[in-house]
């Protein structure tokens, strides 16, 4: 059995002799990594350039500032979306509680005769608690994994929208302050940007600088040993779901602050939207890999191809096969990536 | 070393149930600082069993735990490191997506301020990077690069990660699960002279391994374990290595 293994040894030591090439296969894979994790914004860099060129208009002030007025809810969505899928979760609900959100903003505007601060406060709440409900039943209901919660969720807000607003449709009316948020712009950027560059800078703290932050990326890199290392999953996870539900809110009130209105059928699809941001802004599906700037590159990679497609007339079926085809592009960068790091691991096992 | 005084760890008629199986039937040992004690069985002979129970991940039925001569209840893994306990399992428990000092300090990073909930504090992640890298440092461990996800790393370096976060908090006890398993001879040696290491700084070290060699090399005791019940104890050497193996798979007659 010694011998064997002696064996092993000798024939394992053998491609390490060769040493120019193996430290020059290195430096690829290495490279290769580094590339992958540049990748989205080159390919952000590259469609901008490319529509730069096929419509002039594409670049003028008023447009790029109309894209990120576009791209807001998405992006701020999708920061919520991208905590989720970090720790190995998804959240298909966010689309319907944030129209939920609006609507209870929309009641709560003709019962307070449109006072902004109950407004935006009862948005926010509402949010939360969807969030909040969906972290505590998945952890404490024991379920396996949180899609069908989140299903369940993404049905009974859609409902409860349709339901209690007034005729089951869309409701005119936000109070000055919601409109400022949404509507107005400030030294040429749309206000809703400065929302999502606030949110960005209150999310990269939390997860660079704070234990709860790291304590995520522990939860979606390994949830056993997390829990052998003495890190509370659980109320990670609980936390988690009620931030991606207070996102929603926030998207709830820079959407009804854009359009001046509530409705229940807002964010249809939006958890798609989120979802596809999140993969093609870089992040792993699989969880435990990704930051705050894959959700706002993906969610602005989403906001110029629907943009310059109009501009360019292309139906918004081809903005869909679009998306489709990057996500697929996304997720196989993805694939690679883990590839690459098997043959770093390796060549590391022989540089030894 | 006074190891004739009070053993670091000992473990008084140590009985565990899961249903009807009845895994451990009145085990005892003692761990001394300074020493290697090799704890040995086939499969289901209820080595992970009690290492479970003194990591603090399943509770005793019967029995008590003794650290240091005085009797505690470890009902939690994050108990257990706080007496000193440390447990590298066999599957390692790193997170693929973490640095080697993200890794080490995970569940009980340096942080701040102090009056804060702990996941609400900030992470003074210059204190982890030093104390780590001393602590690579001072283990020989060499890592190809400091700030890399451990993903990148390979078994060998891998092991010695999840060897050495044991050190930076190990104050008594570290128990050692299968440490050499999946590993080559280059790649094992290391992780032995890391056991050494710790052996040498004063804990007291519970190792669990299939390899005879590494057993009379390390152990200065060797305790058997067969069916839940403790079957020998004795001083592993050339001379005796047949009567062990004996012992452990129940030949002894």
């Amino acid at each position: 059995m010694l011998d064997t293994a002696r064996q092993r040894d000798v024939s394992s030591g053998a491609p390490a002799s060769g040493r120019t090439p193996s430290g020059a296969k290195i430096s690829a894979v290495t490279v290769g990594l580094k590339m992958l994790n540049f990748g989205p914004l080159l390919i952000l860099a590259v469609l901008v350039a490319v529509f730069a060129l096929l419509t002039p208009n594409f670049l003028k002030p008023g447009n790029l500032s109309n894209i990120l007025a576009q791209t807001a809810v998405i992006a701020i969505v999708a920061m919520g979306q991208q905590l989720v899928i970090l720790t190995r979760g998804i959240d298909l609900s966010v689309g319907a509680n944030l129209a939920l959100a609006t609507v209870v903003g929309g009641l709560v505007f003709r019962a307070t005769d449109g006072s902004g601060f109950m407004v935006i406060l009862a948005m926010l709440l509402a949010g939360t608690v969807v969030g909040l409900i969906n972290g505590l039943v998945f952890v404490f209901g024991r379920l396996p994994h949180p899609f069908i919660i989140t299903l369940a969720t993404l049905s009974i807000c859609r409902g409860l929208a349709l339901q209690f607003s007034i005729n089951n449709t869309t409701m005119r009316g936000m109070p000055d302050v919601v409109l400022v948020l949404g509507q107005t712009s400030a030294f040429g950027v749309p206000n809703s940007f400065y929302v999502v560059l606030g949110m960005a800078l209150i999310v990269l703290v939390m997860t660079k600088y704070m234990v709860w932050g790291r304590w995520t990326y522990a939860v979606g890199g390994n949830p056993k040993a997390a829990v052998e290392m003495g890190v509370s999953v659980k109320w990670v996870l609980v936390s988690t779901y009620a931030f991606a539900g207070l996102c929603a809110g926030i998207g709830a009130v820079v959407l009804s602050g854009r359009t001046g209105a509530s409705s229940p059928l807002y964010g249809t699809l939006l958890e798609l939207d989120t979802i596809a941001a999140v993969i093609i802004g870089g992040a792993s599906f699989l969880g435990g890999r990704g930051h705050i700037g894959h959700a706002l590159i993906g969610a602005l990679m989403i906001g110029v191809i629907r943009n310059a497609l109009n501009l360019l007339n292309v139906g918004v079926f081809y903005q869909m096969i679009a998306i489709g085809v990057i996500i697929v592009v996304a997720v196989e960068a993805d694939v690679l990536r883990s590839y690459l790091e098997g043959r770093a691991r390796n060549q590391a096992a022989r540089a030894q | 070393m006074s190891a004739a005084a009070i053993p670091a760890l000992s473990v008084r008629d140590a009985h565990k149930r899961f249903g009807a199986v009845h895994a451990l039937k009145g085990v005892s040992l003692d761990a001394f600082r300074g020493q290697v004690l090799a704890l040995l069985g086939d499969n289901g002979a209820g080595k992970s069993t009690l290492v479970r129970c003194i990591s603090g991940v399943h509770a005793l039925d019967e029995g008590e735990l003794l650290l240091d001569g005085e009797a505690v209840s470890l009902s939690t893994p994050a108990q257990a490191r706080r007496a000193g306990i440390e447990t590298v399992y066999q599957d390692l428990a790193l997170f693929d997506n973490l640095t080697p000092a993200q890794n080490f300090y995970c569940g009980r990073e340096i942080s701040f301020p102090k009056w804060l909930p702990r996941p609400l504090r900030f992470l003074n992640a210059p204190a982890m990077d030093r104390e780590a890298a001393s602590v690579i440092d001072r283990l020989k461990v060499r890592l190809p690069k400091f700030d890399a996800p451990v993903a990148l790393m390979s078994g060998g370096q891998r092991q010695a990660i999840a060897v050495a976060r044991a050190t930076v908090f190990a104050r008594n006890v570290v128990i050692l699960d299968e440490p050499t398993a999946a590993l080559g001879l280059r790649e094992s040696r290391k992780v032995l002279d890391l056991v050494h290491q710790l052996r040498d700084e004063g804990n007291a070290v519970i190792l669990i391994t299939h390899n005879m060699e590494h057993v009379i090399e390390l152990a200065d005791r060797a305790v058997v374990l067969r069916q839940g019940q403790k079957v020998g104890e004795l001083k592993p050497d050339r001379a005796n290595q047949q009567e062990l193996v004996s012992m452990i798979v129940g030949a002894e007659g």
